[in-house]
């Protein structure tokens, strides 16, 4: 058996986990899960079992010392888990270590935990388990006096585990986030993996990582990544750097929405490229953002918005005033809309349910206005982990997307949320006010475009009741984008400063 | 019978070979004639265990005089038995009345 072959690996069901892991825990071995208090350790287990048993069909055993078992599988209802249905199953056997209230034992003599080996021995042949999940081994040392003999006999457990091939998960409670793994030096009984669950204040905010500390037998990714536990799915690890974007990108082209757009970008928008929009409040990025969806519904394909900023009823309305059917087109079921205010909950739960959203109405495009008032609510950490994220998952799916930015200033580019975008996005529309004469117009241009010549030009456009109008380039002007606008004067006709309005 | 133990041990091991040995002498000293041992081999009987939620062995359970107390070991602690079994205010009867029961 080759370690590095997913034949040696098991899959945890842990969304983003086996990809850290590459490909899983390492079959036949002892990992060792450390947490503080709240850190989702016993999620983690339960999730390695109940996956176990509902996809790999490999039944497991829990053996809670700390919290009774019904307590245990109480917990993990939430996230849809009936772990009382696998133990009716026989996919799931339980043994209940956990200490009697009642009574507690005198100690007179030597004596080992041969019973409790015993007891765990029993439930897998029950089951004919493959897993094992011990919740929380530290809950022994507090049991029995005597902490050399808990360890001692913990080895003994693990080696017999081992033994009978079995992949076992041990939990054991840190202090603190950082420092020595565990509490009670349990980490030399389980010395084959290490992964490290942390629950920091990051602002005002709970940021959960993870961080495999040692896997043996092969390679893994380093460092903490995020990760949250969702009501759905239980825990999910956000890869971020682990994401390869091996994705192929398509040489199919679509249209933006506005044909004159597309022109500038050489003949349309790639297929799955990710599309920065930039522009002050009121240069019409929502607009645009409209336009791109009706290029999508109109052709027939599924599109998804995430609005960020207005409401449902808002955005109809504003659609309806550039004559786009947004009623129609959700009735149609081409159409869906999913406002979430952004402070309602982290980044990282974001990222979650738009990742769901997108998984489960398949949209050809999406469109996510505005990724400003995302970052507005979170740290500048997770909002570039939420982009990578994001990013990456789209590009997987092979999904085009449109995003918004909001510039701070009205006609000078670059807000913070921009920096972190732009190296990600494969085309940056600029959308400006620029003032001429005292007078506030606006001019659209194509900063990047991923492999493919575009128009450098800046173009006028106008805002009327089919929505965007593009007309031609400003002439005899530059340092448009820099703020300061200055003019070039040539002899000849009067209307060297007006370009050619739209018609 | 008033003094009722389960003795729960794992195997043929010296630890319980030990255990059932010290309990059923201190019985006979202090309480001879007037208990009973079961003694349980939850190697044999692992559902035992799980249903007496047993992690240590060799463990003796007094199941009745109520209430239930327990005692982890191989019963070597004369005293540490006496005391976690209250056996101690056990009037001692004389040695002709011997007559305790192995079930």
């Amino acid at each position: 058996m080759t370690e590095h072959s997913i034949g040696g690996k098991v899959q945890t069901g842990i969304a983003g986990f086996d990809h850290i892991a590459f490909g899983g825990l390492p079959r036949n071995r002892n990992t060792l899960v450390a947490g503080t208090a709240g850190s989702g350790k016993s999620v983690f287990g339960l999730q390695f079992l109940f996956s176990g048993a509902t996809m790999d069909n490999e039944a497991g055993v829990l053996v809670a010392f700390e919290e009774p078992p019904g307590d245990l599988m109480q917990n993990v209802r939430t996230f849809g888990w009936d772990l009382e249905k696998l133990v009716r199953e026989r996919k799931l056997a339980v043994v209940d270590a956990t200490a009697t209230v009642d009574d507690e034992a005198t100690v007179a003599g030597t004596y080992d935990l041969s019973a409790l080996l015993v007891r765990i021995e029993a439930a897998i042949g029950a089951v004919n388990a493959k897993r094992v999940v011990l919740d929380s081994v530290g809950a022994l040392f507090t049991q029995f006096d005597d902490g050399g003999l808990v360890r001692r006999e913990l080895h003994r457990i693990g080696a017999r585990l081992r033994g009978l091939g079995l992949t076992t998960i041990s939990t054991a409670e840190r202090v603190e986030e950082d420092g020595g793994i565990g509490r009670f030096g349990v980490e030399d009984f389980v010395a084959d993996n290490v992964i490290v669950l942390r629950n920091r204040l990051d602002g005002e905010r709970r940021r959960r990582t993870m961080e495999i500390v040692k896997l043996r037998g092969g390679p893994h990714y380093k460092g903490e990544y995020p990760f949250t536990i969702d009501l759905e799915e239980g825990i999910a690890v956000i890869p971020l750097s682990a994401i390869q974007l091996s994705q192929k990108s398509s040489t199919e082209r679509m249209s933006s929405g506005v044909a004159e757009l597309d022109e500038m970008c050489g003949g349309g928008l790639y297929r799955d490229s990710i599309v920065l929009v930039s522009g002050a409040t009121g240069t019409g990025k929502t607009m645009l953002v409209s336009h791109f969806l009706k290029a999508g519904f109109d052709a027939g394909e599924r599109v998804l918005l995430f609005a960020a900023e207005e409401s449902k009823e808002q955005l109809a309305r504003n659609a309806a005033a550039w004559g786009i059917d947004f009623g129609k087109a959700e009735r149609d079921g081409l159409l869906k809309v999913v406002c979430r205010l952004p402070e309602t909950m982290g980044l990282e739960d974001h990222l979650i349910h738009m990742r769901r959203d997108i998984a489960h109405f398949k949209p050809m495009r999406v469109a996510i206005d505005s990724m400003t008032a995302l970052e507005r609510a979170s740290s500048m950490k997770s909002f570039r982990e939420f982009l990578i994220g994001l990013v990456t998952n789209l590009k997987h799916l092979g999904v085009s997307a449109m995003l918004t930015t909001s510039s701070a200033m009205l006609s000078v580019t670059e807000s913070a949320t921009e920096i972190h975008i732009s190296t990600m996005t494969d085309t940056i529309i600029l959308l400006r006010y620029i003032e001429i004469s005292s007078e506030m117009r606006r001019g659209v241009t194509v900063l990047k475009m991923r492999g493919a010549r575009h128009e450098r030009a800046i173009r006028e456009y106008t805002i009327d009741g089919t929505g965007m109008k593009i007309g031609t380039a400003f002439r005899n002007i530059h340092g448009i984008l820099g703020g300061s606008p200055t003019y070039m004067f040539t002899p000849g006709p009067s209307d060297v400063l007006a370009p050619d309005r739209p018609r | 019978m008033e003094y009722s133990f389960s003795l729960y041990v794992t195997g043929q091991k010296p630890a319980s070979r030990s255990a059932i040995g010290n309990l059923q002498r201190l019985c006979d000293e202090h309480i001879p004639g007037r208990y009973e041992i079961r003694i349980v081999d939850i190697l044999e009987n692992p559902q035992v265990a799980e249903r007496e939620k047993i992690l240590a062995t060799p463990m003796v359970v007094r199941q009745s005089p109520e209430p239930i107390r327990r005692v982890i070991g191989d019963l070597s602690n004369t005293d540490k038995v006496l005391e976690g079994l209250d056996l101690l205010q056990a009037a001692p009867m004389s040695r002709s009345q011997f007559g305790g029961s192995l079930t």
